[in-house]
């Protein structure tokens, strides 16, 4: 089988807001080849893969199938007439609906008599072949697989086939879900395919995977392919070094603050304990998801009532990272979303006092510097910086002696994060306790300490001095 | 949309007022001026009944999305049964009996609370099954029940002062109390932020079970009140006296300018609506059209009002 | 439920656990109306006879049919508060101008079912609360009712009285007409592959756009679909009462709701059991009907309905808490 190529990419660009997610990508994807895709957080895997999939449209830049150059009406559908298939991470199945319906909803052409056994055919057979012992029936409705089940049966249906071909599969991180030995079979799947002739794109962070499974592998950074080569050009040191690009990591110099007499605020078992004193600005790294934003929300639970395995003394506040989800409140003010955590304090008697309530975000306006000409403005008519400021405002104006963020810093501007990272110096100096999980290695480097993890435990706990980017890669991956 | 840019005034409650004063002019104009007043003062009467209720729902709704209170009208048809036995016409027992009938409204709060947080009830179906077994159990107490109210209670009822009826009176200082503990309390507030997101209230520190439980009782608690009052101002209690209310209740709520997605409540809005609501009776009957016409155009401007309002955003 | 591809031992074994409580969970609504009948039938072993049974389920066509037409607006997670007064306005149609007129009275049947995928695309394009939406079409409903028929009166269209008092030879009528609507839309709904696409916008809506689907297609056929069956149910009581009253059926709205959620429909994630809201309503007429035979006051007719859906859904709540 001779490989040829089948999609070009030239220049693509996407940004959300003022973040940049792809800078000018370029890239050839050949048939029966397996194209492995590494990088760090935030590197723009999965928007380049929505790019191609036809869920985002990019901002600029060109996307060309065979040749021929596709403009604004490339779509999820067009995509998928012209045989290019996405399994996306987050699941995209019907729970109410068995797996044999999940598979129809697939194909517009399954249908009239007995559509349902030619459907549970197709997706049975599919199963058997990538996943033999499989053990999941067709007719079983999806919610009442397992997470793993359910990651096979999205996998499995990506790869049938009715009325149109199959050319291309994109695989975002197909094995989060899954364990060893079903990884193995997907993996060998994944090259009878390419030896067939189709082309695969592999996201992972296993990198054994990747080089065991990819013909070449790319590799991006901060929105760019930084790198493309054979995979046997690499090896797992190499992958690393290559993510982290070492030209940027020399530690800013810190003087390292001791905190190491101060009392324990909180203590946690995370496969090896984790602690944070007064007065400790403590660092959860590692890739998104790793069970850092899970560790955060059993620290805030444990200091409302007792929970076994967590014990927090202090009163805590959190400062939410996805500000939609779980920070702002919609249709209230700036000062009303600064003085939520703080109601309690600003009574007087039995009322909230106006007066109180504004002295509080008048005093945190000034020191975090929210851009806003009137607090009484609706927050969602500030930036999404001033609004994460908005939050920081509220958990530091509490009475909270520890601080939980859950990577607050995503899609924030350089100058507001110099400006936060020195209030959370200043904070710390005066005894608070910080937990920040952060996606951003600069940040880490803010730290006093740094626990990084990796499915969901500790797999290194770097203290000040022993901080170095490689080591927190060599830890994540 | 465009008549919202019109209008120099973009609150949610002009609307509601806006219409109550049309749906006055409308009355004023059919009948040739006589009788304004009069409408005035009528429709202060019975909307107040409205307001009662609605500002029960209203808490309720702001919650967010999925909280309903449905046994609002059985709660009021056993608080008014409760308290017509207990008083037993007597004016000496008045206190006893509106406290009977408090008790009652606290009782069906706690028990729907029981249903939706112990059995895990949607809110929906837990204060539907709730109704049916509090009207049953209103049914059966107050079969036979033939007491009137006692003098007083009905003198307090229709009562006017300075020519307002003193339930409007009622009904404007408790529209006036809840809009304080909406803006100036912990739990008003709380209430806000649950319905607006109510993860993120949690991740805030509000005591998210907690307020919604205390706002199911309150809900309760106002039914119970209107009840009484009911039972007062029309001589007695009877077995479908709530019935009008159910629907009611929600409809001031969304004529009113509150959020059906939850997180913004309006209590001038409501006292708007409810005017609204009776008014428009009034017109329509004055204009000799009858209960059909009436209940269309209800139905026609609550889907007009919430249609304009523009929905839930979108989400994506 | 229905395995239709035999899962392979090892699944059997190894998920054993959870497919009996789904199982249980799956026969709830039978149970309950088997339980609630042999309590009957104890208590009262002459009502086990067709005529008891008959008596008994008199007024259970209508209110499965509402029950019906809930469940396909649920499908789409969205609730209708209006239906009760809808089968009220289509009794009144049919004892007025179906009686006299027979095309007027068709014609004004079809612009109500046109109406309902109206307000269905209307909910849909807006973005619409159903709720509010719902609640005040139920006015609008209740309105055109009384303008149409504003005392209670008209009668029933003959054919239409003879179909309602059908006596099959085996089955009492309401029982055979259950199985028959049960069967209908199961088959409908769940069995056939538009079905599927159907119930798939309640489990995950933007998976099923993002597979080329209209959502807009699917909420105006269910809303159709529930304008259809209201049509039904609202001719079904006529020709069970013989006249109509525009006030007839507003108690079908929260009863279609709670037949519906006793029978194991949920409000979101498009779970909907088509046989057990049939069993769900049932259960409802059976317990509303059934206290006469049992000498409890009929105070607490409503009551018992009530207590009913509290003790199903605390069982079913018990079963769901021990699966996570």
């Amino acid at each position: 089988m001779t490989s040829r190529t089948v999609i070009t990419l030239s220049g693509v660009a996407k940004s959300f807001g003022a973040v940049k997610a792809l800078t000018g990508v370029d890239l050839a994807l050949q048939s029966g080849e397996c194209l492995g895709l590494v990088g760090h957080n935030g590197a723009g895997k999965s928007t380049l893969m929505n790019v191609l999939a036809g869920t985002l449209a990019p901002d600029g830049g060109r996307l060309m199938i065979d040749g021929t150059l596709l403009d604004r009406s490339y779509s999820v559908f067009r995509a998928h007439a012209l045989g290019v298939r996405c399994v996306f991470q987050e699941l995209s199945l019907c729970g109410n609906l068995t797996v044999a319906e999940n598979t129809r909803v697939f194909h517009p052409h399954l249908r009239g008599f007995g559509w349902k056994k030619r459907s549970a055919a197709l997706i049975g057979a599919m199963l058997d072949d990538i996943f033999p012992g499989h053990g999941i029936a067709p007719g079983t409705p999806v919610s009442e697989l397992s997470i793993a089940q359910r990651q096979m049966v999205e996998i499995a249906r990506a790869f049938t086939v009715t009325d149109t071909p199959l050319r291309f599969v994109i695989l975002d991180e197909p094995t989060s879900s899954l364990d060893a030995s079903r990884a193995g079979q997907l993996l060998s799947f994944v090259r009878r395919q390419v030896a067939a002739g189709i082309g695969v794109i592999l996201i992972s962070h296993m990198l054994h995977e990747i080089l065991e499974t990819a013909d070449r592998v790319v590799i991006m950074r901060d929105g760019r392919v930084v790198a493309v080569d054979a995979a046997s050009a690499y090896d797992r040191e190499g992958l690393v070094v290559a993510m982290g690009g070492l030209a940027h990591h020399q530690a800013q110099a810190r003087e390292a603050r001791a905190a190491n007499g101060a009392e324990i605020r909180v203590r946690a078992e995370r496969g090896s304990a984790f602690t944070a004193r007064a007065g400790e600005i403590v660092g959860l790294g590692g890739l998104a998801a790793h069970g850092q934003t899970d560790l955060l929300l059993s620290v805030f639970r444990a200091a409302q009532r007792r929970t076994a395995g967590v014990s927090v003394s202090g009163t805590v506040a959190m400062v939410a990272g996805d500000r939609q989800r779980d920070g702002v409140f919609p249709l209230w003010s700036i000062k009303q979303n600064i003085g939520v955590r703080s109601l309690k304090a600003a009574r007087r008697g039995l009322l909230i006092d106006p007066d109180r309530e504004n002295r509080l975000a008048e005093e945190w306006r000034t020191r975090i510097g929210i851009r806003a000409p009137d607090l009484d403005l609706g927050i969602l008519s500030l930036s999404g910086g001033n609004q994460q400021k908005a939050l920081f405002a509220r958990a530091l104006g509490s009475d909270a002696q520890i601080i939980l963020m859950d990577d607050p810093m995503r899609g924030v501007d350089v100058q507001t994060k110099r400006e936060v990272y020195r209030l959370i110096r200043d904070e710390a100096d005066r005894g608070r306790t910080f937990l920040w999980y952060t996606t951003e290695m600069e940040e880490l480097y803010e730290c006093d300490r740094v626990y990084v993890f990796r499915n969901g435990a500790i797999s290194a706990d770097l203290g000040q001095g022993q901080l170095t980017e490689e080591r927190i890669l060599q830890a994540s991956f | 949309m465009t008549l919202s840019a019109l209008l120099p005034t973009r609150k949610p409650w002009f609307w509601s007022f806006a219409a109550a004063f049309a749906a006055w002019g409308m009355l004023v104009l059919f009948l040739q001026g006589r009788g304004a007043d009069e409408a005035v003062t009528a429709s202060l009467a019975f909307a107040a009944f409205f307001v009662i209720v609605g500002l029960g729902q209203m808490m309720v709704i702001t919650l967010g999305p999925g909280n309903i209170d449905l046994s609002i009208p059985a709660t009021i048809t056993l608080a008014a049964v409760v308290a017509m036995r207990v008083m037993g016409g007597e004016d000496a027992n008045i206190p006893l009996g509106v406290l009977a009938a408090l008790g009652c409204g606290v009782a069906v709060g706690l028990f729907n609370n029981v249903l939706i947080h112990l059995l895990r009830m949607p809110p929906i179906i837990a204060t539907l099954s709730a109704s049916f077994l509090i009207q049953s159990a209103a049914i059966s107490y107050g079969r036979g029940l033939q007491v009137r109210p006692p003098q007083a209670l009905q003198d307090f009822a229709t009562a006017r002062l300075y020519g307002v009826p003193v339930n409007a009176v009622c009904a404007v200082l408790l529209a006036a109390v809840v809009g304080v503990v909406l803006a100036r309390t912990v739990y008003g507030r709380s209430v806000l932020a649950v319905g607006q997101n109510p993860r993120a209230a949690w991740l805030a520190g509000v005591r998210v079970g907690l307020v919604r439980s205390a706002t199911y009782v309150l809900c309760a608690v106002f039914a119970a009140l209107c009840g009484v009052l009911l039972a007062g101002f029309s001589g007695g209690a009877s077995l479908d006296m709530g019935q009008e209310y159910l629907l009611a209740s929600i409809a001031v709520v969304v004529i009113g300018g509150c959020s059906v997605a939850g997180g913004r409540a309006n209590v001038p809005g409501i006292w708007g609506a409810s005017l609204f609501l009776f008014l428009l009776v009034s017109m329509l009957n004055s204009m000799g059209l009858g209960a059909g016409f009436r209940l269309v155009l209800t139905g026609l401007i609550i889907i007009a009002v919430i249609t304009l309002a523009g929905g839930e955003p979108a989400q994506r | 439920m229905t395995a239709n591809a035999l899962p392979s031992r090892n699944a059997l074994f190894s998920r054993n656990a959870l497919l009996s409580r789904n199982a249980l969970r799956a026969a709830l609504p039978a149970v309950t109306l088997l339980l609630l009948l042999g309590t009957i039938f104890w208590i009262q072993p002459r009502a086990m006879t067709p005529f008891g049974i008959n008596l008994m389920l008199n007024l259970a066509v209508p209110i499965v049919l509402a029950t019906m037409a809930q469940l396909f607006v649920m499908t789409v997670n969205d609730l209708d508060l209006s239906i009760g007064g809808f089968v009220g306005l289509s009794a009144c149609i049919g004892a007025t101008w179906l009686n006299q007129t027979p095309l007027l009275g068709v014609a004004a049947l079809a612009a109500c079912i046109l109406a309902y995928a109206g307000l269905g695309a209307l909910i849909h394009l807006r973005r619409l609360p159903s709720i509010v939406v719902t609640l005040g079409m139920s006015f609008v409903w209740l309105g055109l009712a009384v303008i149409l028929l504003p005392t209670p009166g008209g009668a029933a269209p003959g054919w239409l009285k003879s179909l309602m008092a059908f006596k099959p030879p085996y089955l009492p009528f309401p029982i055979l007409a259950s199985i028959v609507i049960a069967l209908l839309v199961h088959v409908g709904l769940m069995r056939t592959s538009y079905g599927a696409i159907l119930r798939g916008f309640g489990g995950n809506p933007q998976a099923m756009r993002r597979s080329g689907w209209s959502s807009l297609r699917a909420t105006m056929t269910m809303y159709a679909l529930a304008g259809l069956f209201g049509v039904l149910s609202g001719l079904a009581l006529l020709g069970i009462s013989t006249s109509a009253d525009a006030n007839i059926a507003l108690r079908y709205t929260l009863l279609s709701i709670a037949g519906a959620i006793l029978g194991g429909c949920e409000f979101t994630g498009g779970r909907v059991s088509p046989v057990g809201a049939v069993l769900g309503a049932l259960t409802l007429a059976l317990a509303g009907s059934a206290l006469t035979f049992l000498r409890i006051s009929p105070d607490w007719q409503v009551g018992a309905q009530g207590a009913i859906l509290i003790a199903v859904l605390a069982l079913r709540a018990f079963v769901v808490r021990k699966e996570d």
